[in-house]
């Protein structure tokens, strides 16, 4: 008998292969709905789940046909708020992770009806650093912070600022209270994702909402051409304060 | 915390090579991880000792090999190093970059395998 020998191979693939690869198969199946999906992450207390409602509640006004997935580690409070604003909502409770996986989304999507989707939103559990490293099948990832966190937050958790392709600064109508140096902030978020878009909103006065729906507008028109969806189904009529019918 | 989450891919993955190339036993795992991967080293090898217990991993060496962000500059038309994670601006020119050529790798790139040991007919 000899001795068991030693050999290196090369394996050279990624650790969350199996996530990577479902939020594939789900970036293909939003294409193929026409779903513009959006996936808003921030830490806990930043207020992304009464933008959120704010956000699905006037779109539904304007005819977008919305809806939201939301995660937290326990409770549906989450939920229960979205649906107030009338669109369909669903929690998904991580038991203790700290971070949604594609996995999660697609076995919550359950017998949704994509294909009467617009925009779904999936609100993350709130933490600025986990999340950043999976992929759910999102088209556009939005990293919010609030003007009570400090203005160098985007320095503190540069991996999840610069994984997102917009910012949203929250609760701007408190920014006076809280001695909130705007130009500072706006100097962070430059510095670690430079020429990231940024909106200030104030969710609670409405204040931003409507150049937020803009963006979002301009946004998914792009990701409708880069995909050829404009012979399917016709754009969002979310210009900025149009409401339209339906 | 996800290093946990990351540990268990770690398993599937060098399992899944492990097993494709005949091996019984794994000696030591290799990663490259990227320092905008979003993976803290030390929480890594925690999680690491715990969910390769009673895996064909156990007792492994991980192996890190932590790599820099590297952006491309326009104005100097060349790769550039970051030396950190916070200034995404080209060390020599200043530039402000956005286009990441390395930094975000999470990968196992090599394993070290114990074969079984052959029996001469």
């Amino acid at each position: 008998m000899t001795a068991p020998t030693t050999r290196i191979v090369e394996v050279r693939a990624g650790i969350l292969k199996k996530n990577d690869e479902l939020a594939r198969a789900l970036r293909q199946r939003f294409e193929a709905s026409g779903t513009f999906v959006v996936n808003l992450v921030s830490s806990p207390g930043t207020g992304k789940t009464a933008f959120l409602e704010r956000t699905l509640r006037e779109l539904l006004d304007r005819g977008v046909r919305v809806a939201a997935l939301v995660g937290d580690l326990e409770t549906d409070n989450d939920a229960q708020r979205l649906a107030r604003s009338g669109a369909p909502a669903r929690q998904i409770n991580t038991h203790g992770r700290c971070h949604l996986e594609a996995e999660m989304i697609d076995s919550f999507l359950g017998e949704w009806a994509l294909d009467d989707l617009d925009v779904l939103f999936i609100e993350n559990v709130g933490n600025l650093v986990c999340p950043a490293s999976y992929d759910l099948g999102e088209a556009l990832r939005v990293a919010m912070l609030s003007v009570t966190e400090g203005e160098d937050k985007p320095l503190k958790y540069p991996t999840m600022f610069n994984s997102a392709d917009v910012a949203v600064i929250t609760k701007i109508d408190l920014a006076e209270a809280c001695e909130f140096d705007h130009a500072a902030a706006r100097a962070s978020i430059e510095s670690v994702r430079p020429g990231m878009e940024v909106v200030d909103v104030s969710a609670r006065r409405g204040t931003g909402m409507d150049t937020w729906y803009a963006l979002l507008e301009t946004r998914r028109a792009v990701w409708r051409t880069q995909h050829d969806l404009d012979m399917i189904a016709s754009p969002l009529p979310v210009t900025a304060g149009a409401i339209s019918a339906p | 915390m996800h290093e946990l989450s990351i540990a268990h891919g770690i398993v599937e993955v060098v399992t899944e090579a492990a097993r494709a190339a005949g091996a019984n036993s794994v000696t030591a795992v290799h990663l490259r991880i990227g320092k905008l991967a979003g993976v803290e080293a030390g929480a890594l090898e925690f999680s690491y000792e715990l969910v390769t217990e009673r895996t064909m991993l156990a007792g492994s060496r991980l192996v890190i090999e932590e790599l820099p962000v590297v952006i491309y500059c326009a104005t100097c038309r060349a790769n550039q190093e970051l030396p950190g994670v916070q200034r995404f601006r080209c060390p020599s020119c200043d530039t402000p970059s956005g286009e990441i050529r390395q930094g975000r790798e999470l990968e196992v790139a090599s394993i070290e395998i114990g074969d079984a040991a052959v029996v001469p007919a």
